[in-house]
């Protein structure tokens, strides 16, 4: 595809679709990494220009990784719905920006415009959208999703509990999730990342929050985050998983480097529906991350934010439960500052929604990225006032095993209360019953304090 | 339950995780030393990255001291292929002064906290020194790389051919530790080799792994190296 366009009085010429998308996105460290981004401003809002003008046919006429040789390529193709696809084929970029943005199109009519979209026409009108925008649109839809309890009403901002351990200690772990539900934090899912991907302690990780879980008679559902391999061992020899994790990559290649492929994701699928022990229709976790391709090799010169879309073209496959992009933990060589992990963040969130999917945020940032907790203050307000479906809490910001900072437990506490949202409404309603908070969903005395549940 | 039983039960949590619980709260917030002790370990992580490691201390060990391609600390961050190649300046100045082919070369770098190398490597620097000499290795003329990230070491391979290779090199900060020292350790390195032919020994630094632990601990991998010809996966330890 070759476009030229006159800005300002210079002609910019654009030889491939490839280079438009690139080029169209908000500055991104990762984009000059890859040598592929808009080399200044103008040129970026050139092809920002020729973006909007091009069609929803043109994007699929002109795949940027091709079908042939890519079976994320393949999937996304495949799963469009045609009869939708087929009436709005002709519209341009600019044309589908105005439609999701229209007050008279809500909910039902954006996931329905959503089946007939591929990954990269969903990544390519949200380069053509300010971060009101992008939230804006994503405050419009909802996704409900059911493992062992239902996420994503209007109005709730559920949370995931994430109490990592150092060395996968039992009884530290349970510690931090005693402080994580005092909290009320927890409903989307607990979620440990293990630091031992053997099959044993995949079991014993599952065990140990399945009995919490039991004990308690938390509506919740419990996962560790290991390969998908180890959990497939885990849970063939018993152990109790409500769902199965897997990180995701936009590309074949980039999912061979997880060492993961979609058939084997199939087959997680058939056994987490034999032997999990959850009883709703979506049963996978996923996560994903700008950036991810081009650190694995894998992204053949296409910038990150298309290849995270595909990301989620590739997730909605799964029917998930819950997906999150880990935003800030790629470090700067791929999203720089806070600008930049803000932008994302709401890329991302905006990005799955229309996918369809259930999505929720980590937002966090690593040490080397210039960015603090204030930013992530902010982050998580605009996510939180976006709709956002779910965010993670570890105990101060802190995640004392990954090395990360992403939200406390009290600031999602926080974000409740200002903002007027609740828990989960089978989790709200157990925190209601256990006396750690009023019918406002506002914390009682005893909140707060792990050795409530001892 | 009573404040006293409250407070023997939040330290027998507390005493199972380094993670931050039973800090309590005002309101939804926490209250104001956690708040700003936490803020105090993410501003030491900060300086750590953004830190420079002290002349004095290098002079101190005797090294020379030459730079990547980083250009900036910024530059260095967005772009960690320029911490891995040698500038020329540095390059030239290697060749002057350095033994070519030696059977251990020894190199040491800021990477991502300067502050790994200031507080570690007056311990582990002499004991290492002192680890290979027990094995009776010789080693070739050591120096401080500016800027560098762990694949320098192959650039640094080319030019003097050594038979194995130790690179100290500072880590990512935590908010644990900010300054948490790595040893990376390969045989015969050259561009386009294997990470998994990397061996790394971390969490070198004085609540981690000990100087002279770490330091003996990389005297024998560097002797079996040797002995093998090879590292990484391979090597039978």
């Amino acid at each position: 595809m070759y476009k030229k366009t006159t800005l300002l009085g210079i002609t910019y010429e654009f030889h491939s679709l490839k280079e438009i998308m690139a080029k169209a996105n908000e500055e991104k460290s990762g984009d000059e990494l890859a040598g592929i981004s808009a080399e200044n401003m103008k040129e970026r809002m050139a092809a920002r220009a020729v973006l909007a003008e091009t069609t929803l046919s043109d994007i699929r006429s002109y795949p940027v990784v091709a079908p042939e040789k890519d079976d994320v390529s393949k999937l996304i193709e495949e799963n469009v719905n045609e009869e939708i696809y087929g009436v709005i084929k002709n519209w341009t970029v600019a044309d589908l920006r105005e439609y999701i943005l229209n007050d008279e199109h809500l909910s039902k009519e954006l996931l329905q415009i959503g089946t007939g979209l591929t990954s990269e026409m969903i990544a390519a009108v949200t380069k053509i959208m300010s971060n009101l925008d992008l939230i804006q649109a994503a405050s419009k839809i909802t996704v409900i999703t059911h493992c062992q309890t239902k996420i994503g009403q209007k109005g709730v901002l559920a949370s995931r509990a994430q109490p990592n351990h150092p060395s996968d200690h039992l009884a530290g772990i349970r510690a931090s999730l005693f402080e994580a539900l005092s909290y009320g934090i927890g409903d989307a899912v607990i979620g440990i990342n293990p630091v031992i991907d053997t099959t044993d302690n995949i079991y014993a990780l599952l065990n140990e929050t399945k009995e919490v879980i039991d004990r308690f008679d938390i509506p919740t559902q419990n996962c560790v985050l290991s390969h998908i391999s180890s959990q497939m061992r885990a849970i063939e020899k018993g152990a109790p998983a409500d769902m199965i994790f897997q990180s995701l990559a936009g590309t074949q290649t980039g999912n061979e480097s997880f060492g993961i492929s979609i058939s084997m994701l199939e087959e997680a699928t058939s056994l987490i529906f034999e032997k999990g022990t959850a009883e709703g229709q979506n049963r996978w976790y996923f996560e994903t991350g700008q950036g991810s391709e081009l650190s694995a090799d894998a992204h053949f010169d296409v910038d990150q934010l298309t290849l995270e879309s595909r990301c989620y073209g590739l997730a909605k496959h799964f029917n998930p439960f819950i997906v999150n992009t880990v935003v800030g933990f790629i470090g700067p060589e791929y999203l720089y500052d806070s600008k930049q992990v803000i932008r994302a963040g709401l890329e991302d969130h905006f990005m799955g929604k229309i996918h369809g999917l259930p999505m929720g945020v980590d937002v966090c940032y690593t040490n080397h990225m210039s960015a603090d907790q204030n930013d992530m203050d902010n982050l998580s307000t605009l996510l939180s006032t976006a709709g956002v479906n779910f965010v993670i809490g570890v105990p101060m910001a802190d995640d004392c095993m990954l090395n990360y900072q992403s939200l406390s437990f009290h600031d999602i506490a926080t974000l409740r209360n200002v903002l007027g949202v609740s828990a989960a409404p089978e989790f709200a309603d157990w925190l209601k019953k256990q006396g750690l908070t009023i019918s406002s969903g506002q914390l009682t005395k005893q909140a707060g304090d792990p050795s409530f549940f001892l | 339950m009573t404040d006293e039983n409250i407070a023997n039960h939040l330290k027998s949590l507390k005493k199972y995780t380094p993670a931050r619980i039973g800090v309590g709260r005002t309101g939804t917030r926490p209250l104001t030393k956690d708040f700003l002790s936490f803020r105090t370990d993410h501003a030491a992580a900060v300086d750590a990255v953004y830190g420079e490691v002290s002349s004095k201390l290098i002079e101190e060990l005797d090294l020379f001291s030459v730079e990547t391609c980083y250009e900036t600390k910024d530059h260095y961050l967005k772009r960690p292929d320029k911490g891995r190649i040698l500038s020329e300046e540095a390059k030239t100045i290697i060749k002057e002064k350095c033994t070519p082919n030696p059977q251990v070369q020894i190199v040491v770098s800021d990477g991502l906290s300067a502050s790994a190398i200031d507080e570690n490597i007056l311990d582990v620097y002499p004991a290492l020194l002192d680890s290979l000499s027990m094995y009776g290795l010789n080693i070739g003329t050591p120096f401080f790389v500016k800027g560098g990230r762990v694949a320098c070491m192959d650039d640094i391979g080319e030019i003097l051919a050594p038979e194995a290779f130790i690179l100290l090199i500072g880590e990512r900060p935590g908010l644990v530790c900010a300054h948490s020292l790595s040893a990376y350790m390969c045989y015969q390195p050259k561009k386009g080799m294997k990470e998994s032919d990397r061996m790394v020994i971390s969490n070198i630094h004085r609540s981690g792994t000990p100087a002279i632990e770490a330091a003996a601990h990389m005297g024998t991998l560097i002797s079996k190296m040797l002995d093998q010809k090879k590292s990484g996966v391979g090597l039978v330890i």
